[in-house]
């Protein structure tokens, strides 16, 4: 099982509380992950990456393990920690304002 | 009985403000889609439970919202806006090019005969087309592709397209409006379109009278009397009696000619409404005084509506769809401010409530007369 916590306003869309669980996969990377959330939940395409070119939204990271992934490769394999489950696959919005 | 539905957009969410004919008394819902910025909602003529909602925001982009109960509950649509062929460029503020790309809907327009198809309006200016209820959009890319499409330079505000206007017996005609290339009409169901700018002058243009780059801010029609346009231009309040082929400054006594937002009366083409801003560097009413101006002679001779507005203090500002008519006897009229109050007048101006006070600053206000 693969872990996604997402930020608030996706939760909302996605209709679903606290954290998403995906089906295993056996090298996961966040291109792999977010094919498979996308999947899973129609309704977050476009709001994480863009749709054609599934470029990263400008304003949103992607943590792991407690490091700021977003600008590794998309097909960099993720920790073991995120492909066993220990840990979860975080989708930050940047804090922006004041 | 009938009734009023409002959809009221916000920075923070849609609200859905309903009353019966007399308009004493509303019931307010909301916020839908809290949190999140709502340029507009609309309803479908041939279907008033078919509502449509533009939902976005800086980090998630676009999301399209529909509800087919009149905004008791919704879904989740297609949002998906792919500019048709190589998307080309357009001009930047600083006169160089810039690629065209989609940042959001501004404005949605349903067809007046069909619930599932409806148009939107966006940025960078296009005009999108779904015939399937919301799920999927394309493109009528005959506007964009004009030959002055590399000339459209954004507003202060951005390249949007935020007036679509459907000809009350001809759906081949349609009119838009674009801040700040200036307006459009097609006669052949937007496979081409021509600009219908003849008589707007704008002292910001080099050349104060070319065909395009006019900072159109709205255009209003009364569907009884269809080639009647009329437009609130960054300055300038103008009209049109030939489909926009030519128009006419009919400013006349208003204390300021710039504003956001025109509105006809519902049963009268020569009643006509705006929102007179001080300056385009302020923003905020003439005097502190929150007025609106209304003519019944088609322009050039205004009248100030102040009865239930406040006459002091006032520094806000009512955005281009924000203001909305019903169709009741006598009409209902309705605008948003940016200090969150929606105002309502069932007098057709004569005296105004505000309905709400207290809500996020409203990007939208749409009128849906219920039977």
């Amino acid at each position: 099982m693969i872990r996604v916590i997402l930020p608030h306003h996706l939760r909302t869309l996605a209709k679903v509380d606290g954290e998403v669980s995906l089906e295993p996969q056996t090298q996961p990377t966040q291109r792999t992950v977010l094919d498979a959330l996308e999947a899973e939940y129609p309704v977050l395409r476009g709001t994480i990456r863009d749709h054609r070119t599934a470029k990263r939204r400008d304003f949103i990271r992607f943590f792991a393990c407690g490091r700021d992934i977003t600008l590794d490769s998309a097909d960099e394999p993720l920790p073991d920690e995120i492909a066993s489950g220990k840990e979860p696959f975080r989708v930050v919005g940047a804090m922006a304002g004041g | 009985m009938s009734g009023v539905r409002l959809l009221v957009g916000t920075r923070k969410g849609a609200f859905v403000l309903t009353s019966d004919g007399t308009r004493d008394d509303w019931n307010v819902e909301g916020p839908f889609f809290a949190g999140w910025e709502i340029y507009h909602l609309n309803g479908s003529p041939a279907d008033p439970d078919r509502l449509y909602a533009s939902q976005s925001t800086g980090w998630h982009g676009q999301v399209m919202q529909r509800s087919d109960d009149g905004g008791k509950t919704w879904e989740t649509v297609g949002n998906e806006f792919t500019y048709d062929g190589v998307p080309g460029t357009h001009q930047w503020y600083d006169g160089t090019q810039h690629p065209w790309e989609f940042a959001r809907v501004w404005h949605l327009e349903p067809s007046r005969t069909d619930p599932d198809t409806v148009f939107a309006g966006v940025e960078d200016a296009a005009l999108f087309r779904s015939t399937d209820g919301g799920k999927s959009w394309q493109e009528l890319s005959g506007l964009r592709d004009h030959e002055t499409g590399s000339e459209w330079q954004p507003g202060a505000g951005g390249l949007c397209l935020h007036t679509i206007i459907i000809h009350p017996d001809d759906p081949q005609r349609m009119f838009v409006a674009i801040s700040a290339a200036g307006a459009f009409r097609t006669d052949d169901g937007g496979e081409t379109w021509q600009p219908i700018n003849k008589g707007l002058r704008s002292r910001e243009l080099p050349d104060e009278e070319r065909e395009v780059g006019h900072c159109v801010h709205r255009i209003a029609m009364n569907p009884s009397r269809p080639d009647r346009l009329y437009m609130q231009k960054h300055w300038h309040v103008m009209r049109s009696d030939d489909g926009g082929d030519s128009w006419q400054k009919v400013s006349g006594n208003l204390p300021s000619d710039f504003g956001f937002p025109i509105a006809v009366h519902p049963h009268d083409a020569d009643t006509v409404y705006v929102v007179p801003i001080k300056s385009d560097s302020e923003h905020v009413p003439p005097d502190g005084k929150l007025r609106v101006y209304r003519s019944k002679t088609g322009g050039n001779e205004w009248e100030a509506l102040t009865k239930g507005l406040p006459q002091e203090h006032v520094y806000l500002n009512v955005l281009r769809d924000a203001m909305a008519v019903d169709t009741l006897d006598p009409g209902g009229v309705y605008f948003g401010t940016s200090g969150g109050q929606v105002y309502a007048s069932a007098d057709s101006g004569d005296n105004w409530t505000a309905i709400v006070h207290d809500l996020p600053p409203v990007l939208s206000v749409e009128a849906q007369t219920l039977s």
